[in-house]
């Protein structure tokens, strides 16, 4: 009898665990977030980090311009289908016949979210605010190409009218210019040049001073076609419709929610899951799965980017460009974006990526790997005998572990050559990297804006990010004479010039261009592939389709 | 007993300066800092950043002063989230963090203590097998091997779940099992040693024999002296829950503690490092003192000293 008992109270601990998620399994299946949101029109977008900030002059980085995108909008904004600056707050602009001046015409009855009218004297403010040394705005070297900005910038002088913008009238703004920019009206869709309301900031501290708390929900002003409702560091923010926004008739979103996900295999379960309509990123082993069996929510689009290696040429081994050309040359760029990377990049072949703005780089380096042992020769290392050993340095990645792995055998096989590589945490990389105590580094760059000049510019002798010790005079030339012109034709004949001379020189060996690769769920409208991945929201809505959930969207993809 | 409790606090206070004191200087000689970025920033910026948080001071006085705002309890600004101050975000993630691992500590008691107990009743049969071998499984399989597990059956496969986040009850349910099994696992194993131990022991064979029925031998009188080893494990184990939930966090994309304590070293967030790491510290040391006093309670033999 008492065996009975216990043996039943025993069992009925055991299974205690195990009733509680039977039961937790026997309630529905709850409603899913995207299926709530294309109920509601409300975007579930997935964002690799939490924002720094939500104040356009101290961020830097993409998930901030994302956000940012929503809040606020500059004179001009973009095209949704190619990004060509289209009328934003201004409705439309004169440029002087030399392309130095550019007059802005605001829009008549523009609003803040507040109610406040939105004036060019509003915008003169801003760049005064960002241009303001003690704020230590990362990107006001954007704002040089106006005239007197880097002199109030570097604190050479106190007087703002020196700068050149001026608010004609409360409609009419009129920037000048040190030169003709053409790629000026795009230098606008950076953020660093987005207006704020001066104002409500001040109400929340100082101003010119960082930790100002107006970028708070519920403290913060903008004119774009959203406003802030939530941020939950790690967590969410949501931006809502702004009702006072100039065009907000056409926006069809309600809201954006975005969902901070930093590890890429748990942003993948969740868009599987049904909390996300696009993912920022899909883990590498995933691709091809993805490619295989829904291919239909894979996006691969080209992106503005290079993934290249910085060649330490203050090294003596690497004084000698010859020795450069042949490491170039010896590295099999097709097998690495085939079987490494696998997500439809670009084998790099020049270092501007194709195509943009129109500008294609004429000159290339060539798969070679008998030149590139024909080069080593020549440089006094017939073989690769007596080439001292290496390191290939790069940041904590399996991505760019497997990379550094394969061209480390590519150079052993090709060229004889050894190499070690070093992997160091990201921050201590960056470190190392700039010290200039690397051998080969990997690296990778993002254009600001859509033109040619945000690479090249990148390898001028005084540029900070520069970091090879490559100085060439006449590229600088080239490059500094390219920025003074306003003709298109004129410039990228320039740029052409001056590319063949970086590719000559090869002080970075260019290994793949970058695509964005994600995923999107099919009722996601008006979400166009753009060169720098930028999605002006007001464009974009959700069109479900009756029962259009991942699983028959498979179903139709199997059938005949 | 009272003695003992404010000796120990007051212990607590050079090993809190410490914990400061070492994480500030370590966090210093890591090479790279909070303002490196892949872009380069130009001098004359980085310059202005570094005065506006005192970085162009001298280590020494950056260290006093850090030191004074301390002793207000003003943990400072955050580098990375640059509009919070180090304060903000542990008050906000502190309730998730103690949520998740209260949750997971009910787990792992619910579930360890019935398995220990189980084990040890009927040790040497099939149910000590299978209750040692699930226990031995909870240890052994990693919890970044269990969570995406678990999601991959519950949430993606049965869709009663969500893959992640944190905004409805039931996004509580996942994340408290994979962090609480692995606690039930040791649970299990100390409550079925313990009681092993006490059940050999004469007082119990005198209460068998006094015609004490089983359960209640079990349960009232070996019961207490088989759980002293859990409650002294708890201490540190209730610790490791809070602060061991890093993965969890990352797999379960949850607002808490652990992922600021780990990104925060990644960002060379300072401050934020410091902050997490003396609020961990002050954590693993008021949870020991209270498994002390807890275990002295329980057990006569320490409360006579």
């Amino acid at each position: 009898m008492r065996y009975k008992t216990n043996r039943r109270s025993v069992r009925e601990l055991a299974f205690t665990a195990l009733a509680g998620l039977v039961l937790v399994a026997g309630c529905g299946k709850p409603p899913t977030l995207v299926g709530e949101g294309d109920r509601l029109q409300i975007l579930h977008r997935g964002s690799s980090s939490d924002p720094q900030e939500l104040d356009p002059h101290i961020v830097q980085g993409v998930p901030e311009h994302n956000i940012l995108q929503a809040l606020l909008e500059n004179l001009v904004t973009e095209d949704p289908t190619d990004l060509h600056p289209v009328p934003g707050q201004a409705e439309s602009w004169d440029i002087s016949p030399d392309g130095t001046t550019y007059t802005f015409h605001l829009r008549a009855g523009i609003r803040w979210s507040n109610g406040d009218p939105v004036t060019a004297h509003d915008f003169v403010r801003s760049y005064r605010r960002a241009l303001t040394p003690s704020l230590g705005c990362e990107y006001a070297y954007m704002y040089f190409v106006m005239k007197g900005a880097e002199d109030y910038y570097k604190g050479k002088t106190q007087d703002f009218s020196s700068v050149g913008a001026e608010a004609l009238d409360e409609r009419t703004l009129r920037i000048t210019l040190n030169g003709p920019v053409p790629y000026f009206l795009s230098l606008l869709n950076h953020y660093s040049w987005w207006p704020v309301h001066l104002p409500t900031i001040a109400r929340y501290g100082d101003p010119y001073q960082r930790n100002n708390r107006w970028t708070r929900p519920g403290h913060f002003v903008g004119n774009g076609p959203f406003v802030l409702e939530r941020w939950e560091v790690g967590h969410v923010i949501v931006v809502k419709k702004n009702p006072l926004y100039w065009n907000a008739a056409s926006v069809k979103l309600n809201e954006v929610h975005f969902h901070p996900i930093e590890s890429a295999d748990t942003e993948e379960r969740s868009f599987r899951s049904g909390q996300l309509h696009v993912t920022e990123q899909v883990p590498q082993s995933k691709i091809s799965v993805y490619r295989r069996d829904k291919p239909q929510l894979l996006r691969i689009d080209p992106y503005l980017g290079a993934y290249f290696y910085r060649i330490n040429t203050t090294r003596p081994q690497f004084r000698d460009k010859r020795v450069r050309q042949a490491l170039a040359m010896a590295i099999d760029r097709k097998t690495i974006v085939e079987n490494i990377t696998r997500g439809g990049q670009l084998p790099a072949y020049y270092f501007t990526p194709p195509d943009t703005v129109g500008y294609t780089s004429r000159s290339a380096i060539r798969y070679d790997p008998e030149g590139a042992r024909q080069l080593l020769a020549q440089a006094g290392y017939p073989g690769g005998k007596g080439f001292p050993p290496f390191d290939i340095l790069y940041n904590t990645s399996e991505s760019h572990k497997s990379i550094a792995e394969a061209i480390q055998q590519m150079w052993k096989r090709e060229l004889g050559i050894d190499v070690r590589l070093l992997n160091q945490e990201w921050k201590v990389y960056l470190d190392t990297e700039k010290r200039k105590d690397y051998d080969v580094s990997r690296a990778g760059w993002i254009g600001d804006y859509a033109d040619p000049s945000t690479f090249l510019e990148t390898f001028l002798a005084d540029s900070g990010n520069n970091r090879t010790g490559w100085a060439n005079a006449e590229y600088d030339r080239l490059l500094k004479e390219a920025s003074r012109l306003g003709d298109r034709e004129t410039r990228y004949e320039l740029f052409q010039k001056a590319e063949a001379i970086f590719l000559d020189e090869m002080p970075v060996i260019p290994i793949y261009h970058y695509t964005r690769v994600y995923l999107l769920r099919p009722e996601v409208r008006g979400w166009n592939a753009t060169i720098l991945d930028h999605h002006p929201y007001p464009y974009v809505w959700l069109a479900p389709r009756p029962e259009a959930s991942l699983a028959t969207a498979s179903a139709a993809a199997q059938r005949p | 007993m009272l003695r003992l409790i404010v000796r120990r606090i007051l212990e607590t206070i050079p090993v809190l300066v410490l914990v400061a004191t070492i994480t500030f200087f370590m966090m210093k000689a890591v090479p790279g800092g909070p303002l490196d970025t892949e872009k380069n920033i130009p001098q004359e910026i980085k310059v202005q950043i570094e005065a506006f948080y005192g970085l162009d001071q001298p280590l020494w006085k950056q260290y006093l002063s850090y030191m004074g705002n301390l002793l207000r309890g003003d943990l400072g600004p955050s580098f990375k989230h640059a509009n919070r101050s180090v304060n903000e975000l542990i008050a906000a993630a502190l309730p998730v963090s103690l949520e998740l691992g209260g949750l997971a500590l009910c787990v792992a008691l619910l579930v360890g203590i019935p398995l220990g107990i189980a084990a040890a009743v009927r040790q040497n049969t099939w149910i000590d097998y299978l209750a040692s071998t699930t226990a031995m499984a909870g240890i052994c399989l990693p919890t970044f091997v269990m969570g995406p597990l678990l999601v991959l059956v519950f949430a993606l496969h049965f869709e009663h779940f969500n893959a992640s986040g944190w905004d409805f009850p039931r996004d509580r349910v996942l994340p408290a099992l994979t962090l609480g099994l692995v606690y039930a696992g040791y649970i299990a194993r100390l409550t079925r040693g313990g009681m092993l131990e006490v059940l050999n022991q004469d007082f119990i064979r005198t209460a068998r024999a006094k015609g004490a029925s089983e359960t209640r031998v079990v349960f009232r009188h070996a019961l207490r002296g088989g759980l002293l080893p859990v409650v002294s494990f708890l201490g540190p184990g209730i610790a490791g829950i809070l602060t061991g939930s890093f993965v969890i966090e990352t797999i379960f994309n949850i607002p808490g503690l652990g992922r600021h304590f780990v990104t925060s070293v990644f960002n060379r967030d300072a401050t934020l490092t410091i902050g997490t790491a003396l609020f961990y510290a002050a954590l693993v040391v008021a949870l020991n003192l209270a498994a002390d006093i807890a275990q002295a309670m329980l057990n006569p033999k320490q409360r006579a000293n």
